[in-house]
């Protein structure tokens, strides 16, 4: 199976590794995956309370070049938003501009499901409600 | 002078070897006759050739030519020799003893002979690979037909004890069948010595062309039969019909030939490089190696490094290093090596292992890039991995609820 030129270049410069203090109340964590299933996505997010704008994202994630690759582009496209519109971040637009193929959905599913987990953590620590999201389709 | 890319999956198949190729193009062209003509010189070329090769193929393993059945490959071998016991010797029993990590040519075969009504008992295999000889001895029934445990395992090269194998299903008055697919041309493999009844092999994986093999089948004490399994012009003493592939045959046997004659200064230079590179990749943190070091093919090594994923590391180097993986994503199925999880290993190792395969043409420079490559990626995705922060910071991962998924 060839990977995209975008995977690639992800996987050989991957943007954003690295981890942030997750005890700090504005910063969110989203652990999701297993390491039987064979890919693990840690993403997090740091949030300017006052503008409710996302000022950093870093990732690590366990699994193969496609996994890793879908979190580097989730934290790139994080940096700058708003949570709320970081909440529309689908998982196709994922797959779409990282060409995945049909075995791979399940990578860009995966950083979907980190990015909500992320939220949720911020919010959870932040007195909000947690929202609660549909379950994953695919796995 | 390093050459690449560099291929270590000489499990998966080999190249030609060019003396080998050498030998088979005449009878492409020139010598293009049918072996089943019995009327002409074109004929006869061709038949000569092929007992020729039969000769070659037979003296490898220790047994007389007319023992060798020609193939199209060894999944064919495999199909012919459980399917054709399995009909043949139906009023004795209906029973076979196998193992989990067989290949999957034995094993889907087994399922289908469940199907036809056949009992099949898997044997489990200990953390090293090998089956447990008293477990073996105790499956045995009145009516076993057949033990069929591969000579050595693909994945993780582990050899199983043949001899006491094949005593054990003797003394019940059972026959034993070998998948030797891994195993000959690499290691010494002789029938008489090591009491086999049939065996299953592949010219591509020692040097020789894709598209033949062959199953061995006694002849004397006790005569061993199969059942065809495909109707035709009775070739091959009526046990395989369809016209032989002669130039393939040609290179089966020329393939055979070199591994006898060069198998021991082989495998004493491959073997080398293959501990080198262990021993190198070995001084990883949380690296292991998977399967048995002491019984264990020359050729190749299984080494897991622990929280990094299988596919992940063979991206940073698979334009010029050629490996295998049992990761999961390395499949269509997402799950991981079923050989690694019946050793016992958890999903997260099995998912984080790689497959060296050494060849004969590997050398000493690819040795040196590939350490240094695979080194480097596995430190480089461990500093992108969770799990390696997670495991540095003393957390027992096992301990999380991790989401179901």
């Amino acid at each position: 199976m060839a990977y995209s030129d975008k995977v690639i270049d992800h996987y050989q410069n991957p943007k954003n590794v690295g981890t942030l203090d997750k005890s700090s109340k504005n910063v969110g964590t989203g652990l999701v995956g297993a390491p039987e299933c064979g890919d693990v996505m840690r993403l997090q997010i740091q949030v300017d309370e006052a503008t409710g704008m996302i000022t950093d994202a870093k990732f690590k994630t366990f699994g193969c070049g496609s996994a890793i690759a879908s979190s580097s582009l989730a934290t790139e496209w994080l940096k700058g938003k708003s949570v709320d519109d970081a909440l529309k971040i689908d998982n196709m637009d994922i797959v779409e501009e990282l060409n995945l193929p049909p075995v791979k959905i399940h990578c860009s599913v995966l950083a979907e499901d980190a990015i909500k987990s992320a939220i949720n953590d911020y919010r959870a620590k932040n007195g909000m409600e947690k929202i609660k999201f549909e379950e994953s389709v695919v796995h | 002078m390093l050459k690449l890319p560099v291929y270590l999956d000489n499990n998966a198949t080999t190249p030609m070897d060019p003396r080998v190729l050498e030998t088979m193009i005449p009878y492409f062209t020139e010598h293009f006759g049918n072996a089943a003509s019995r009327n002409h010189p074109f004929g006869w070329e061709a038949e000569e050739a092929v007992d020729y090769a039969r000769e070659q193929v037979a003296k490898l393993i220790g047994a007389d030519p007319k023992e060798i059945i020609f193939t199209s490959g060894a999944t064919e071998a495999d199909n012919l020799a459980l399917k054709g016991v399995f009909e043949m010797y139906a009023q004795k029993g209906n029973h076979i003893i196998t193992a989990t990590t067989e290949h999957k040519a034995v094993l889907d075969t087994c399922k289908h002979i469940e199907k036809l009504g056949g009992e099949v008992t898997y044997l489990q295999v200990n953390k090293e690979g090998l089956i447990d000889l008293k477990e073996l001895e105790a499956a045995m029934r009145p009516t076993t037909i057949l033990v069929a445990i591969m000579y050595a395992n693909n994945e993780i090269g582990t050899i199983q004890p043949v001899k006491e194998i094949s005593t054990i299903a003797k003394k019940h008055g059972a026959l034993f069948f070998t998948d030797g697919t891994q195993a000959v041309g690499k290691i010494p493999v002789n029938v008489q010595t090591d009491g086999i009844d049939l065996m299953a092999f592949s010219a591509h994986k020692m040097y020789g062309p894709k598209g033949v093999g062959a199953l061995y089948v006694r002849r004397k004490s006790p005569r061993v039969k199969v059942t065809a399994q495909m109707d035709g012009g009775g070739h091959e003493r009526a046990m395989r019909s369809g016209t032989l592939n002669v130039p393939g045959i040609v290179g089966f046997g020329k393939a055979c030939e070199i591994c006898m004659l060069d198998m021991e200064s082989d495998n004493a230079r491959i073997s080398k490089m293959r501990d080198r590179l262990e021993t190198e990749l070995m001084k990883l943190e949380e690296a292991y190696v998977n399967g048995s070091r002491e019984h264990r093919l020359p050729q190749v090594t299984n080494i897991s490094f622990k929280h990094v994923e299988g596919e992940g590391l063979l991206m940073g180097f698979n334009k010029n290093i050629a490996l295998s993986s049992g990761s999961a994503c390395t499949s269509a199925s997402l799950e991981p090596s079923y050989v690694l999880k019946a050793l016992g290993l958890g999903d997260d190792l099995a998912h984080s292992s790689l497959r060296f395969g050494l060849g004969r043409f590997t050398t000493d420079e690819q040795i040196d890039y590939t350490i240094e490559q695979v080194s480097n990626t596995v430190l480089k995705l461990r500093e992108m991995s969770p799990l390696w922060e997670m495991y540095k910071e003393g957390i027992d991962l096992n301990k999380i609820e991790w989401a179901a998924h």
